[in-house]
């Protein structure tokens, strides 16, 4: 992809893995059968600083969440994206309907954090009032049973609040309806955002953190297979984001929690928190893009392409 | 007499052991200025960047830059209009060191002719800073048919109008000494405009300087500097000059005036020369019209002194050129090679000069009665209409 516009040469310091963090679901260490296909799944998360790279040569001093020990679905335990010491957007939660979720988390940043987790769960577990704020070297157990199904993120509710989420401490946690899912090529994408000189105003957009990852390593996908997006958005400062696809249209189910899609479009927008699941298939081979259809997000770094071979 | 190669010695001694210490010092400081953790808090590295010049070309901008902060700095991307854009950079690794210059290019970009942009730099650390074109015009490369036109625009806006002020000289031998003390008042009157209207403008640009020129210090030191560098020379010149009825220190005073104006004209040259270069023609062709209608009275001011005296026509001549033609200098680096810390020298070079002959008139006898009174209405008059004038004239600008 030789273009002049776009930021200019590769990321080359290994502290973000969009291409890894893509297609990575953390399904946590299964440590009970709760009979009817339910399973106890307990993680282990950290809060740590991490200088990023979100374009190449550009460095962001984020707050970062990481799982300690990424399982896959069959329990294999598998690396985890920024080489398992912190990656923004953080680790993708995955689990079913029913499922237990234990989640030790363990602040090692010096300011307080949280986890807070959209989705069903008791007062005490919310991560958001004062005294369930975990300062560091501190620790606090949630607990919670996984659902309504459907797509959903976590983010740290400390105060400020707006520098919090902006400075990198949010990911995805989805809940596979108990049925499943129809086989698909699963994609994680978090339309995020950068205010490097803290003014209030972003200067680097993306999926993923990374500006134009995709324009330089297109995402391959086979031609007639099934694409499924999980979409979430967790930029902040600007009220929207917003996700269009070139050349073809998708099936967008919002927040994920039916099984029926409300639409077929090709371009769906978000405030901040809102996300969908998107179907789509690609009938041709070829380059196509896909990028926010605000233009500004999308000349500085929100822009990618699908390969479809 | 023995003791004497010893006291010599002691005194050396002295002399030298403070600044011998100060060394040891200076070493010290600058082995241990590495040293961030010795510092009582964190700090994270100051990053600051001058933008000096950008040159717009037929498909690119070429932006200037240097480094203006204390610590190294690396340049990450380059960003037009909020677009992040393919760029070179010299140096090739992007990384300006103290004062380090550095020249950011940007190819294949199809700017409009006419239109604002603005240009962003993002450095690795995540600092931004803008680069403001606020009309896009090609920038014109030093052609013989470019060079003509900033001659002709300093002929135009200098050589011309100083020379038609000189056309008063054959009319102020007519004068009474009241009318010429009016007249010499009305030239204090001017050059006191001038000289604050110069300080004005070189300020402007000390805004647009990287701060470690301290801009505001040099441009009234150059100015200082200046003026007491011309009192010096005109005090070591009176020793040589013979009584001859005071003509060769109405001819000094000329010559100073031309000088002053000379180097004032240098930097009108420049203002207007980087007018048309930044693709302001409005802007540019209005300062013609008002430097031009300025700079009449700035001949008038020149010959003033030379009321009282019979003056050859080429003598007359060599000072219209000496105020007039630095103007052709002016335009000429405005127009090409613009930069604000030379414009800030010029500006200061051109106070201190001005300031120098509103001293020296003030203590001459050309405002004075034959008692050697100068708190006469006419002086007065004479000087507030020559600020009102320039007031006046300025509107134009």
């Amino acid at each position: 992809m030789d273009s002049d516009m776009g930021v200019i040469g590769d990321c080359t310091s290994g502290t973000l893995d969009p291409d890894l963090f893509l297609t990575h679901f953390d399904w946590g260490k299964v440590t009970k059968d709760l009979g009817d296909g339910k399973k106890r799944r307990e993680y282990t998360f950290f809060a740590v600083d991490k200088e990023i790279e979100i374009a190449p040569g550009l460095f962001f001093p984020s707050w970062a969440y990481t799982s300690e020990t990424p399982h896959d679905q069959d329990g294999n335990q598998i690396p985890g994206p920024g080489g398992s010491i912190g990656h923004v957007p953080g680790p993708t939660i995955r689990c079913r309907e029913g499922d237990e979720i234990y989640i030790k988390f363990i602040n090692q940043n010096n300011h307080p954090h949280t986890i807070h987790f959209h989705g069903y769960h008791s007062s005490e577990m919310d991560g958001s009032m004062k005294d369930q704020f975990v300062f560091q070297n501190e620790t606090f157990e949630y607990e919670f049973m996984a659902e309504p199904f459907g797509l959903h993120l976590y983010h740290c509710h400390s105060v400020p609040l707006k520098r919090h989420i902006h400075k990198g401490l949010y990911g995805t946690y989805i809940i596979d309806p108990k049925e499943g899912r129809e086989p698909a090529r699963e994609l994680v994408m978090v339309m995020n955002g950068f205010d490097t000189n803290f003014d209030g105003d972003n200067e680097i957009y993306a999926v993923n953190s990374v500006a134009n990852h995709h324009m330089r390593y297109p995402i391959k996908v086979k031609k007639d297979e099934l694409v499924r997006i999980y979409l979430v958005n967790t930029t902040e400062f600007d009220p929207i984001n917003s996700f269009h696809l070139h050349a073809n249209f998708f099936y967008e189910n919002r927040t994920g929690t039916s099984m029926k899609a409300e639409y077929f479009t090709d371009t769906v927008m978000f405030c901040q928190g809102e996300r969908s699941i998107l179907e789509m298939r690609f009938p041709k081979t070829g380059l196509y893009m896909f990028h926010a259809h605000q233009s500004e997000f999308a000349e500085l770094g929100w822009m990618g392409n699908f390969e479809v071979v | 007499m023995s003791d004497e190669p010893k006291k010599s010695a002691k005194a050396w001694l002295y002399g030298l052991l403070p600044i011998a210490v100060l060394g040891i010092l200076c070493c010290a400081i600058v082995k241990l200025g590495d040293r961030k953790d010795l510092l009582p808090t964190k700090v994270p590295p100051i990053e600051e960047l001058s933008i000096q010049r950008i040159i717009i070309k037929p498909h690119g901008f070429q932006i200037e830059v240097m480094n203006d902060g204390p610590d190294e700095l690396t340049i990450a991307q380059v960003s037009i209009e909020e677009a992040y854009w393919r760029f070179t950079m010299e140096p090739a690794d992007k990384t300006l060191g103290h004062l380090e210059h550095g020249v950011i290019t940007i190819v294949n970009y199809h700017w409009v002719e006419g239109e604002a942009y603005a240009i962003g730099i993002i450095s690795r650390n995540g600092i931004t800073w803008d680069a403001e074109i606020p009309i896009a015009l090609e920038t014109p490369v030093a052609s013989s048919k470019n060079t003509w036109f900033f001659i002709i625009l300093g002929v135009i806006i200098g050589v011309i109008p100083v020379a038609l002020g000189l056309l008063w000289l054959p009319v102020l031998p007519y004068l009474s000494d009241k009318y010429l003390r009016f007249l010499s008042a009305l030239t204090v009157g001017l050059l006191i405009f001038l000289g604050l209207d110069t300080m004005k403008e070189g300020f402007e640009f000390t805004e647009e300087l990287a701060g470690s020129y301290n801009g505001e210090i040099l441009l009234l030191g150059v100015g200082l500097l200046v003026f007491i560098g011309l009192m010096t020379l005109k005090n070591a010149g009176k020793a040589m000059v013979l009584d001859d009825g005071g003509r060769s220190l109405a001819l000094r005073v000329s010559c100073l005036i031309a000088l002053g104006i000379g180097l004032h004209n240098l930097g009108e040259g420049l203002v207007v020369g980087s007018a048309f270069i930044h693709g302001d023609v409005s802007m540019g062709t209005r300062l013609v019209l008002g430097f031009t209608l300025h700079n009449i009275t700035e001949g008038l001011a020149i010959v003033v002194p030379l009321a009282a005296c019979t003056v050859g026509i080429s003598r007359i001549i060599g000072l219209g050129l000496l105020a007039g033609l630095p103007t052709i200098a002016g335009t000429l680096i405005g127009g090409f090679s613009f930069s604000q810390l030379w414009a800030v020298i010029f500006f200061g070079m051109a106070a201190g000069a001005i300031f120098q002959v509103v001293w020296i008139i003030s203590k001459g006898p050309s405002l004075r009665s034959r008692d050697g009174g100068m708190a006469l209405p006419e002086n007065f008059i004479g000087i507030f209409a020559g600020i009102a004038i320039m007031f006046v004239t300025g509107l134009l600008i």
